[in-house]
């Protein structure tokens, strides 16, 4: 499952095999989340667990775009962005198992998931930070005369924080080749948005920044991905960074365990899971007959057993060495 | 050998590595054309150009945060905050971010950050642009904690700092800035961890810190003329601590004095106490002395500043205490 997409050379729709490639890494992150939410349920997951269910086409859509070499920075709820740039469901559910074969192995769980041979640098604990890393990769990157993009993945609850307008700030001013990526859920944990913004909409806060920005359907992974593919030619071709809002919904509670009522209703989450991006986008394949169902359900099924085979062997893998606790404290000990 | 003064010093180290590796850059308030506030990139911006010269919005979390990405990308960033006090507002990047991203990632990630400010009390700058702040940070694992006292250590130290892939903060009291002192010409460097003995003496050792090497040398030539010989060693990281050099010190004096502008509670030189206690019990002849600033806030009248800083006459009765336990 780390089939890199090659980005379509022209504009227009992409390229069947890419379509189904997009398709693959939504269930990819779909099942792989499934799986951590049952094994959550059985004691195997740790610590905190937030899910991506509902937000796959994002992270599908941007990351299909990216290079090996290009850095994403990410949050709290990280697990699909992990996946969509190239970490195995093996090495992301054995890190949530706290194995030593995990991604991070065992010193991360969740909210830490690296894997900088593939470009993931990080999900993080801290909301905000991800937003100023990925400028600073942009800086790098814009420095040694490279073409990488540095893409930041947070949610609606860092747009009100200092970290946002100070990094897209700097990144504006410098010209920077970053991705500034919002994915807006609606809900920072459980305060509404529309509360806690006094300007809700982040897709027209770019200009105030002097930045290019957008608002697309988040659960639309064909709009992602052409917002997307724009903003990473920008940043490409030393245009600048870009603001992307993606309005999403997630359908599972703030955490695995963590009740999930009193702040939104159940018709609420009804009405989005009718919006799902994955159902949305199997009808749309089957309907402009750029697959048949039994593809689709063949690539479901080979996902199907790559988790399986992927959560036994997080289960199976050993426990990191207590001895080496205090290993990589500093570069050189 | 030539003269430069401590900030002279640092200048040469760093022009020397950008010289060396194009992937390090400079960010701060005014280190671009103007040189710095503190003339620590005098000279630079002409050679090395605005990207490698980055002058910066007044947003020390923003461009803190972005140094901890561009580390984790192939550069080297240099974080000059001109007063040290300004890195409080980045304190989360550094504390979650920049001290814990190697360790978070199994060793996978690099963190070769240099983050240098002027520290210390004195010319009435009051409060915020006074602070050290060094223990909290000597406190965390993940950073090296760098408190030059003389120019050629500032020197060497510096070339240091530029080569590791640690995070290292790097604290130049302000008080030490335009002090002049012989430096070797070319490269070197001096490594983390290694103290330096300031003065040999038989009586007792004094551990000083920073701005308090020179102070604690006044008092110690003073007390020469009776007779009294102190051993000042000065352990100029922080972190890592040279306790190897201390403790045999402290065998050879049974008595230990440590010097601090920065508060005492929970402090270096708490820290170095328990680790003599520790360590040098029975060396010991008496109980161990600290003689640090005062614990408030820096006061602005000179009068005010004055009274809580510890001059040579403070560390000279500390002394004078300590030989009669």
């Amino acid at each position: 499952m780390s089939d890199q997409l090659v980005t379509r050379e022209v504009d227009g729709m992409p390229q069947s095999e890419q379509l189904l490639a997009l398709y693959r890494q939504m269930i990819n992150i779909r099942y792989t989340e499934e799986q951590l939410a049952r094994s959550h349920q059985m004691g195997l997951v740790h610590g905190a667990c937030h899910t991506y269910v509902g937000e796959e086409a994002i992270a599908t859509g941007v990351c299909a775009h990216l290079r090996p070499d290009d850095a994403v920075f990410s949050t709290h709820r990280g697990h699909g962005h992990a996946l969509a740039k190239g970490v195995s469901p093996h090495e992301v559910i054995a890190e949530l198992f706290g194995r030593a074969t995990g991604c991070s192995q065992g010193r991360g769980g969740s909210m830490h998931l690296f894997k900088p041979e593939v470009g993931m640098m990080g999900t993080s604990g801290i909301v905000g930070p991800c937003i100023l890393q990925a400028t600073g990769a942009g800086y790098s990157f814009k420095l040694l005369k490279t073409d990488q993009v540095g893409v930041a993945f947070f949610g609606d609850g860092a747009v009100n924080n200092g970290a946002f307008h100070e990094g897209l700030n700097l990144a504006s001013i410098w010209k920077l080749p970053t991705l500034f990526v919002c994915e807006n859920n609606l809900y920072a944990t459980e305060v509404p948005f529309a509360y806690s913004a006094g300007n809700p909409n982040v897709g027209n806060r770019g200009p105030a920044y002097g930045m290019e920005s957008v608002t697309v359907d988040g659960n639309d992974v064909l709009a992602v991905y052409d917002a997307a593919e724009e903003a990473v030619q920008r940043a490409r071709g030393g245009k600048g960074p870009t603001l992307i809002e993606c309005r999403t919904y997630r359908t599972r509670a703030h955490s695995e365990g963590m009740r999930d009522a009193g702040y939104r209703t159940q018709e609420e989450v009804e009405e989005w899971k009718e919006r799902d991006p994955i159902k949305r986008y199997n009808e749309w394949l089957l309907e402009n007959e750029e697959a048949g169902p039994e593809t689709l359900a063949a690539i479901e099924a080979e996902v199907r057993a790559t988790v399986a085979d992927a959560e036994e062997f997080a289960r199976n893998s050993p426990w990191p060495e207590p001895d080496t606790v205090s290993d990589h404290i500093f570069s050189q000990e | 050998m030539r003269e430069l003064t401590y900030v002279e010093a640092t200048v040469e180290a760093l022009d020397s590595a950008m010289a060396r590796d194009p992937s390090i850059f400079v960010v701060g308030e005014g280190i671009g054309e103007r040189g710095g506030n503190f003339n620590t990139t005098v000279g630079l911006f002409a050679k090395y150009g605005p990207e490698r010269l980055c002058d910066t919005p007044i947003s020390e979390r923003g461009f803190v945060g972005m140094c901890a990405g561009a580390a984790m990308t192939g550069t080297r960033p240099v974080v000059d905050f001109m007063f040290f006090d300004f890195i409080l507002d980045a304190f989360g990047e550094l504390v979650n971010q920049i001290a814990k991203m190697q360790y978070m990632s199994s060793g996978r990630l690099k963190m070769p950050i240099l983050l240098r400010g002027a520290i210390g009390i004195g010319h009435s700058a009051a409060t915020h642009h006074s602070g050290s702040y060094y223990p909290i940070f000597a406190h965390l694992p993940g950073f090296r904690v760098v408190v030059p006292a003389t120019p050629s250590d500032a020197k060497g130290l510096f070339a240091t700092a530029l080569q590791s892939e640690d995070p290292v903060l790097f604290l130049e009291h302000k008080s030490l800035l335009f002090n002049r002192g012989d430096v070797p010409e070319g490269d070197y460097a001096i490594p983390f961890g290694e103290a330096r003995t300031a003065r040999e003496g038989t009586d007792c050792t004094l551990v000083a810190i920073g701005s308090m090497v020179d102070k604690s040398l006044t008092a110690c030539e003073k007390l020469a003329e009776e007779g009294i010989s102190t051993e000042v060693i000065d352990p100029r990281t922080i972190a890592p601590l040279d306790m190897e050099t201390i403790l045999a010190s402290v065998h050879r004096t049974g008595r230990l004095l440590i010097v601090d502008e920065t508060f005492q509670p929970c402090g270096v030189g708490a820290e170095i106490a328990a680790q003599v206690i520790d360590q040098g019990f029975d060396d010991l002849d008496a109980p161990i002395r600290r003689l640090n600033g005062a614990h408030v806030p820096t006061p602005y009248s000179p009068t005010l500043e004055e009274a809580i800083t510890p001059e040579a006459a403070d560390i000279e009765q500390s002394i004078r205490d300590l030989l009669a336990e």
